[in-house]
């Protein structure tokens, strides 16, 4: 129940923000977050943005994974 | 663009199945308490990937799972008021109370509508007026503060006939509970979008008190088996400790400006779950300032005793004690289109996702 997906912020009015999940466009409120803008990816629950995904952390993770010695 | 399918990038997750099995020496049990995790781990065939030592059981983490047969009951009733609508998210519909669950109270012509998201139910209430808008609020931290959002909302555009029965829940008190009654577990796989609310500080206490390591996990296969590593390394290094390996949504002090609205709206309550019974200060009320808002003030209902289904054994399923499969029901007279028990009942319950990816676990 705690499902979040990932979508694009397309424009923002007021506390509603428009945004785009693989191209399905939906309203999703910001009032839980104070500092998004269009272009962020956010996660949306239940209609609400709840956080902006941090897109140099996602690479991060990446990354370190990437740096594991395969075993040979 | 957001590099979401390297996620699922096959090479990647060998290198980490490879170090898994590499370090596992010994026999672990990993926990998780997130219905997300639960559906996750069965639906990319995350056992058949480890070692057999290691052991991964599934928590108390599907709010549809533990919520009481009481609170469908209370929601019944409402349902029988006059112009009332109950307004619901999907899965709440076929879990049974006493006598019958919300979808028979929906075919004998009660107004029960499944909403997905509290603004819908809201809207509701705006277009009518002269109804009766009841939001049935379940679930964790991630969804308290959008019913909370939802409630002041209602509050500033002065909207009478909306209310919320809370069922709403946190998490800490039943990750402490499961320990105190000493199902043995080496860690957990900490619910990433509970602690994208909440930060990581709630963890603390269960690192230092119990000396089991928390790693807050995201949802993909690289995140999950990131998760199981750095776990299974915490124990052998003897260090448990609290970690994020989902730190692109998750920082450490979490989604301030929502825990201040979920702080403003509600109060905390003593709390049944089922497995576990009434966990202290585990859910969530709203505040008497609130009391307008709150069905359970507002309209008078009856204390019905919590039942449960015959010979199902959710209740230990939801603690890691029993898996499906223990249960004499589990895919004869319990499958997910004629469910017994909520774990079969909701689409994360422990129940249903081992029906469903059976297949390749
Ligand atoms: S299979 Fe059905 S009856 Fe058995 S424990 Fe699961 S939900 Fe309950």
């Amino acid at each position: 129940m705690c499902l979040s997906i990932p979508a694009k912020i397309i424009s923002i009015e007021g506390e509603n923000a428009l945004v785009s999940i693989s191209g399905m466009r939906m309203n999703a409120s910001l009032s839980l977050l104070s500092n998004a803008k269009p272009g962020d990816f956010v996660l949306i629950h239940s209609g609400f943005s709840i956080e902006i995904i941090d897109r140099e952390e996602a690479e991060k993770t990446l990354e370190i994974v990437r740096h594991i010695r395969p075993i040979k | 663009m957001y590099p979401f399918e390297q996620y699922h990038s096959k090479a990647l997750c060998q290198a980490l199945v490879d170090q898994i099995h590499l370090m596992a020496d010994r026999p672990l049990r990993f926990m998780e308490v997130c219905g997300g995790h639960t559906m996750a781990v069965r639906k990319y065939g995350i056992p058949s990937l480890l070692p057999d030592s290691i052991m991964l059981l599934s928590g108390p983490g599907c709010p549809v799972c533990v919520t009481s047969s009481l609170f469908i009951d209370q929601a019944i009733h409402l349902a029988a008021y006059d112009r009332m609508t109950i307004c619901t998210f999907g899965d709440l519909l076929r879990v049974q109370g006493t006598n019958g669950s919300l979808e028979k109270a929906k075919t004998e012509g009660k107004d029960i509508r499944v909403v997905l998201s509290g603004l819908d139910a809201l809207e509701i209430a705006r277009q009518q007026p002269e109804k009766k808008i009841v939001l049935l609020g379940i679930g964790f931290e991630t969804t308290a503060p959008t019913t909370a959002a939802t409630i002041l909302t209602a509050r500033k555009e002065k909207i009478s006939n909306f209310f919320v029965l809370s069922a709403h829940k946190l998490m800490p008190p039943a990750m402490e509970a499961i320990i105190s009654e000493g199902i043995p577990i080496n860690g957990y796989i900490c619910p990433g979008h509970v602690t994208t609310i909440t930060g990581i500080a709630m963890y603390k206490k269960i690192v230092e008190n119990f000396g089991i390591g928390c790693v807050v996990s995201g949802f993909e296969p690289l995140d999950l088996l990131q998760t199981i590593l750095m776990l299974v390394r915490q124990v052998k290094a003897n260090q448990p400790k609290v970690e994020i390996q989902y730190s692109r949504a998750v920082k450490p002090e979490g989604n301030p400006k929502a825990m201040a609205i979920i702080e403003e709206v509600f109060e905390t309550v003593d709390e049944w779950w089922r497995g576990l019974g009434i966990l202290k200060a585990s859910g969530l009320k709203p505040r008497d300032s609130f009391q307008d808002f709150d069905a359970s003030e507002v309209f008078s209902l009856p204390v019905y005793e919590i039942s449960e289904p015959e010979a199902c054994i959710c209740g230990d399923i939801l603690k890691g004690l029993k898996k499906p499969q223990d249960c004499m029901l589990y895919g004869k007279n319990c499958t997910p289109d004629n469910p017994v028990g909520a774990c079969m009942v909701s689409s994360e319950g422990s129940c249903q996702t081992h029906y469903n990816y059976a297949g390749i676990n």
